[in-house]
């Protein structure tokens, strides 16, 4: 039993309930906050050294063993998940305290990012199908809540798209997952492996596939059904969706990993090549939705859509290496879409608009932060030696090795109109002079404080840092994403981490 | 609205409701009850306190905040999992603890009831924060 396991779970649920109880001390709010986020990250770290030497972690909740009780699962692919989520709770956590109005603060801004955290946590980690859908509805809850907090009318309009439609899903995966019991008797997802392997009616089991694909679909935001999230993201203030562009959608890329991995691989030749069709298509509807786009964030919105293709394209190939590019994907994108969000925050903090049309002119006052922009947006682009390269090109590699021309040249394309939307981004924010400023705009008066100025920058600066390390190491976290790959190709260590015997 | 046959009765009525709640929770160790329930019947009590007199009274009556009651509830119920962590064993597992009051018999007191305990307080503070923040608009 390690105990860095369950803690991803314990500490931002400790962190939420101080917060709760700090309701009336904004500066212990915010150091409880930020104490906790980190902590989050440095037991994250712990969690994958142990993975990494030790094998597949698990815990048996209660005691009581697997299939019976709740475990909690952490291979190569979790860990790793985990360790993105703490980034991406510390970074959001630090660039809260300046852009967080004191409204927000006050009514529980804090406790609920970290609510969030735990529910992202807990669905990265849990080995259970049920507990997975328990944990989802605890980080929608707290989505719902942050998406809502402030009650400004777009931010209404965007919460009604977004509640509704997770609604459905959550009904369709609670749905599927009662099917599913109602055909193997158990929900332990090592134990439905092996049921799974020779089910007595397949196609049966191949419908319930299809259903947990729509499920988790309308979660990760794929074609057909991205329509929440262009709707919804641009709607709540940045830190909020900064951190719901890191990390919700992913959760949806993750349970469609695991249950296309590990539960629904006895008709491959159905399942993965419709879940390739849809990886095309979202990335070709998601970058053309954002072509038509002239407000930052929705940019932005689209571009979260366009790359989800990426992620799931690997799961459609299905080949080890095509799933490692999957992850490495999946984790340069949440860094890198992240800190784009976090540059536009900086960009209204300054201008007061995320219109492109009003801005202009970054590039001539904030030199610095232009080129904090450069490099996530040109590695979101796919431009060498950033990280987005090494991520499509991994994709690309194994697309072409398993003879899947039309995946790979549509995946190729879409990254050059990419370039397109992040060029267009560039000319008009920072390039072009800025159309009638505001009288107010670009003095040191609405920069508030240097020091305020300097704080908002750091996330950014550690995001754009991290992009560069896995641009310069590629080779390094390419290393450990083929190793999780393979962890998911072979889930016979899984089951036998789990269920403790060998299937 | 001032009604003197609620307030009179609320009088008597809140205690039995709240020891009531209480013997719910205890009850539902292994019969039907609970800390949910329990805590159900106790923000019943709460609010009908609220209805029969002001909710300015029912807060000063609660003593705190039904936020931080909730937080409490929370903390007492994840403190309850985590003594197992202590003790070297996997979060939640259950520790008992016996006391023996001779003659009488023994008592087994264990890591679910507190875990009840929590949930019935979180089911208060919950309760009572959505009622008397509606009730006071």
């Amino acid at each position: 039993m390690k105990i860095q396991l369950i803690l991803p779970l314990l500490i931002p649920l400790t962190t939420a309930i101080l917060s709760l109880l700090a309701w009336n001390w904004s500066t212990g709010r915010r150091a409880i906050s930020v104490a906790g986020a980190f902590l989050l990250l440095a037991d994250a770290a712990w969690l994958l050294a142990t993975v990494w030497d030790d094998g597949i972690q698990v815990m048996a909740m209660g005691n009581w063993p697997a299939p019976f009780g709740i475990v909690f699962v952490a291979d190569l692919f979790s860990a790793m998940m985990v360790v993105i989520a703490g980034v991406m709770g510390f970074a959001v956590a630090i660039y809260s305290l300046v852009t967080m109005d004191r409204g927000r603060e006050s009514f529980g801004y804090y406790a609920l990012l970290h609510f969030l955290l735990l529910g992202v946590c807990g669905a990265f980690l849990t080995g259970d199908l049920f507990n997975l859908y328990v944990w989802f509805e605890v980080m929608l809850m707290a989505s719902f809540v942050l998406l809502a907090l402030g009650g400004e009318r777009p931010q209404m309009e965007g919460a009604i798209k977004y509640v509704t439609l997770n609604l459905i899903s959550s009904a369709l995966f609670l749905a599927a997952v009662g099917l599913l019991y109602g055909v193997a008797g158990t929900l332990n997802m090592a134990d439905l492996a092996q049921k799974l392997r020779a089910p007595d009616d397949a196609n049966l089991v191949t419908t319930i596939a299809m259903l947990f694909l729509v499920a988790f679909g309308i979660k990760a935001g794929i074609f057909p059904l991205f329509f929440w999230l262009p709707a919804s993201y641009h709607t709540p203030p940045v830190a909020v969706s900064a951190i719901f562009a890191a990390l919700l959608t992913k959760v949806g890329v993750y349970a469609l990993i695991r249950v296309f991995t590990l539960l629904f691989v006895q008709d491959i030749g159905y399942t993965h090549t419709v879940i390739l069709i849809l990886a095309g298509l979202t990335m070709v509807t998601g970058v053309l939705g954002a072509i038509a786009q002239n407000e930052f964030r929705r940019i932005l919105a689209f571009h979260i859509i366009s790359q989800i293709g990426y992620m799931i394209m690997g799961l459609g190939i299905f080949t080890q290496a095509a799933l490692a590019g999957s992850i490495f994907y999946t984790l340069h994108h949440i860094i890198v879409k992240t800190n784009l969000f976090l540059v536009s925050g900086v960009a209204h903090f300054v201008h007061g608009t995320y219109d492109l049309k009003k801005l202009g002119g970054l590039y001539k006052n904030f030199p610095g932060l232009s080129f904090l922009f450069l490099i996530p947006a040109l590695s979101l682009a796919g431009v060498p030696p950033l990280s987005g390269f090494f991520g499509k090109l991994t994709l690309a590699q194994a697309g072409i090795a398993s003879e899947q021309y039309v995946i790979v040249a549509t995946a190729l394309a879409v990254g050059l109109l990419t370039l397109f939307s992040m060029t267009k981004i560039w000319l008009e924010a920072f390039w072009k002079a800025p159309p009638q400023l505001p009288t107010e705009a670009c003095d040191a008066k609405a920069l508030g404080s240097r020091a305020a100025y300097y704080l908002l920058l750091s996330p950014i600066i550690l995001l754009a840092l991290l992009t560069l390390i896995f641009g310069f190491a590629a080779e390094a976290i390419l290393v450990v994403s083929l190793r999780a790959a393979e962890q998911l190709m072979n889930p016979a260590e899984y089951i036998r981490a789990v269920l403790g015997k060998t299937s | 609205m001032t009604s003197l046959i609620l307030s009179t009765a609320t009088r008597f009525l809140l205690p039995l409701f709240l020891l009531f709640s209480i013997f719910i929770l205890f009850r539902g160790h292994n019969q039907p009850g609970g800390g949910f329930v329990g805590g159900l019947i106790a923000a019943a009590a709460f609010a009908l306190h609220a209805i029969a007199y002001d909710v300015k009274r029912t807060r000063r009556l609660l003593g705190i905040d039904p936020r931080n009651l909730s937080a409490l509830g929370l903390l007492v119920a994840m403190g309850s999992g985590m003594i197992s962590l202590f003790l070297g064993e996997p979060f939640m597992t259950g520790q008992w603890l016996t006391l023996s009051f001779w003659p009488v018999g023994q008592l087994e007191i264990g890591t679910p009831l507190f875990f009840d305990v929590g949930v019935y307080l979180v089911v208060i503070g919950i309760t009572l924060t959505i009622i008397l923040s509606l009730a006071e608009e």
